[in-house]
């Protein structure tokens, strides 16, 4: 039994990774997942992600946010202590729209930023789940779970053959955990 | 895909021979992965002694009062608020080439638009610290906020522009914070899988754990376009809020209803200005040639011909409807302006404003490097100095000829104002040493579509007319940073 855990296909070229996603998957091997140093579109659709539903959050804090200070303005101007300026309705609509604004941006951005790293598990001080160090650097990582996979030697050719420059058995999921 | 070709009459966004991947990350982390040279060190030293001046009069504010500086009862209002004016219209280019940028989908901003959100946020923190230094009681700096209090309540005013301002630079500073640090996420992870020891331990906190993942990229890309999206109105109200601080008031000079878009095209402007300045220093001195072209300092230098010129129609407009309005007080406002004891102010604001970016039109100009620096500067004299006039000039000669008077400032308001610059050369020097000052995701991005290599590639594959090939090795006459004779025999 080998003690090969992940089948990391390190690529020098986005095009090639993508040729290598193509290969892997017209032969049936399923793809644990993709690190690379910056976006690639088109990778999330081979790989069957859904949208992100990021969009619809942002619009709830905006809505939020919005409601909040409108409805704080509300309060503490007309129903707590009106005042009298110049005879004018203490009920100023138009004075309250740039807070109104602000505080919708500033829910949406919070808001969404969070529910991001909520998420996507980011958090200051995360041990960093690294499965190759190049992968933030200069390598696009194709990762295969090992288990279950059982040909390596198959895999590793087609990784070859796609235009892996390297490919890697690894024996820990991650190499970043001391 | 990342490797779609893009029409050759495009200029080169990236330069150089032989860039990789690899390279781009050596060359942006080289600064903060090596010691810092003798160019750093003495920017840092003379930065960090301005910013002890600041510490100093800002302190000595404190302890004594706003009486300390040179206001007095005609000219209430005078070096503090030049100086936030100033610095929150620096802190506008920031936003503008990070979320209207990308908005447009202009590349070019990947390889300028880290540096020039940090340079925000360091503005808006100076322009934060003239509004609490300028309170006279600082302590109370919490009374423009909402909150229910022992005297009444009592609540703030939300019918007053002031009250919008502090939501405007509160929402304003915070958004860009956490659009700018997101955008570092995956730099900061970089830095992290290359350092050993301590280094790595505090990029690990630092970069929040980012791997790199497809889901995670593609929910990073979601938040910045969203993010994108809501800065781009979010940078329009900044100064339209800061400019109705004056428009809403019925001081002659001030009130005009032209103010809103005005003020925000001039802060455009000297953000440009101030991004133009630091970044023809900083692509020299950390070598960085290959990544702020000659493209990037003209497309620069474009929009500061555009906003300025923007700025000349507004200077223009509000002369006319002076004269037009017909109110007497109006009127001698802006004449006041030239022909005042603050003519040369006056003149200062629109020479440096308006005449001088002109010169922007002639290209040998806007692709000079030592010109371009210069301008740079001259036209955020000149938006200090149009501050200065909306502000000082207009108050100086009220309604009263008895109580007119003349603003002097004391060394407190100078200190105050040149300590200020060196707090934010010291901030800006110590970001360049410590995080990548290029968002290397980014420009990694556009290596494969819009650099200098892969449109030699297509010049050497041929099949390109021959017009579009002339025009983009003439347009390439201007760079700096390319060697012209490799092209002579394509």
């Amino acid at each position: 039994m080998s003690s090969t855990k992940y089948i990391l296909g390190l690529f020098a070229d986005p095009d090639e990774m993508m040729h290598g996603i193509d290969t892997l998957q017209k032969n049936s091997v399923p793809i644990y997942d993709v690190y690379t140093p910056m976006p690639i579109h088109g990778i999330e659709r081979k790989l069957g992600l859904k949208d992100s539903r990021l969009g619809y959050a942002a619009f709830m804090f905006g809505c939020l946010g919005g409601t909040t200070i409108f409805s704080m303005a509300y309060y503490m101007l007309v129903h707590d202590w009106p005042m009298n300026i110049g005879g004018k309705p203490a009920f100023a609509i138009p004075d309250f729209i740039p807070i109104t604004f602000e505080w919708t941006v500033l829910f949406t951005a919070f808001g969404m930023t969070l529910t991001f790293f909520y998420a996507t598990h980011l958090f200051p001080g995360r041990t960093p789940r690294v499965m190759d160090f190049r992968a933030t650097d200069d390598r696009f990582v194709i990762a295969i779970d090992a288990k279950g996979n059982i040909p390596h030697d198959e895999i590793t050719n087609l990784l070859k053959e796609a235009g892996a420059v390297e490919v890697k058995h690894n024996d820990r999921k991650y190499v970043s955990y001391e | 895909m990342a490797s779609h070709s893009e029409s050759i009459i495009r200029e080169p966004l990236i330069t150089g021979k032989d860039i990789t991947y690899a390279k781009i990350t050596n060359d942006v982390l080289r600064p903060v992965e090596n010691m810092p040279g003798r160019a750093w060190w003495i920017g840092f030293s003379v930065a960090s002694l301005g910013a002890c001046l600041w510490v100093f009069a800002v302190s000595y504010t404190f302890w004594y009062g706003i009486g300390s500086w040179g206001l007095n009862k005609t000219v209430g209002w005078a070096w503090d608020i030049t100086g936030f004016v100033w610095w929150v219209g620096i802190g506008h280019a920031g936003t503008l080439i990070s979320a209207i940028l990308l908005l447009f989908r202009q590349n070019w901003r990947n390889s300028i638009n880290r540096s020039a959100e940090a340079m925000t946020i360091f503005a808006v923190i100076c322009a934060a610290t003239y509004v609490v230094s300028h309170m006279g009681r600082p302590w109370l700096a919490y009374w423009p906020l909402p909150l229910p209090n022992q005297f009444g309540s009592i609540w703030v005013n939300f019918n007053s522009p002031l009250v919008w301002d502090v939501f405007a630079i509160s929402t304003y500073f915070s958004v860009s914070l956490v659009f700018w640090y997101t955008g570092l996420l995956p730099d900061l992870a970089t830095i992290r899988d290359r350092a050993t020891g301590l280094r790595r331990k505090i990029y690990s906190v630092l970069s929040f754990g980012w791997t790199g993942s497809v889901k995670t990229w593609q929910r990073f890309e979601t938040v910045c376009l969203i993010l994108a999206g809501i800065s781009t109105p979010l940078v329009l109200s900044v100064h339209t809020i800061v400019s109705m601080d004056f428009a809403t008031s019925l001081e002659p000079g001030w009130h005009t209803t032209i103010f809103p878009p005005y003020f925000v095209a001039g802060a455009i402007f000297s953000g440009f200005a101030m991004v133009q300045t630091l970044l023809l220093v900083t692509r020299k001195v950390l070598g960085l040639e290959n990544y702020i072209t000659m493209f990037h300092i003209e497309a620069m230098n474009k929009i500061i011909l555009l906003t300025g010129s923007i700025v000349g129609v507004a200077y223009l407009t509000e002369f006319f409807i002076a004269y037009y309005s017909g109110g007497e007080y109006e009127q001698y406002t802006f004449l006041n302006r030239f022909i005042g004891p603050y003519w040369w102010a006056g003149c200062m604001m629109y020479g440096c404003n308006v005449l001088m970016t002109q010169l922007m039109w002639f290209k040998k100009i806007r692709t000079n490097i030592p010109i371009s620096w210069v301008l740079s500067i001259v036209v955020n004299i000149g938006m200090w100095f149009e501050r200065f006039v909306i502000i000082v000039v207009s108050l100086h000669r009220d309604f009263v000829p008895s109580s007119w008077a003349m603003f002097y400032p004391t060394w407190v308001d100078v200190s105050v104002f040149i300590g200020s610059i060196g707090l934010f050369f010291t901030m800006f020097l110590l970001f360049i040493r410590v995080l990548p000052s290029i968002a290397m995701a980014e420009v990694k991005l556009i290596l494969k579509s819009s650099s200098e290599q892969a449109k030699k590639k297509l010049l050497e594959h041929g099949n390109l007319d021959k017009e579009q090939v002339e025009f983009y090795k003439e347009s390439l006459t201007s760079f700096d940073s390319v060697d012209i004779t490799d092209y002579q025999k394509l």
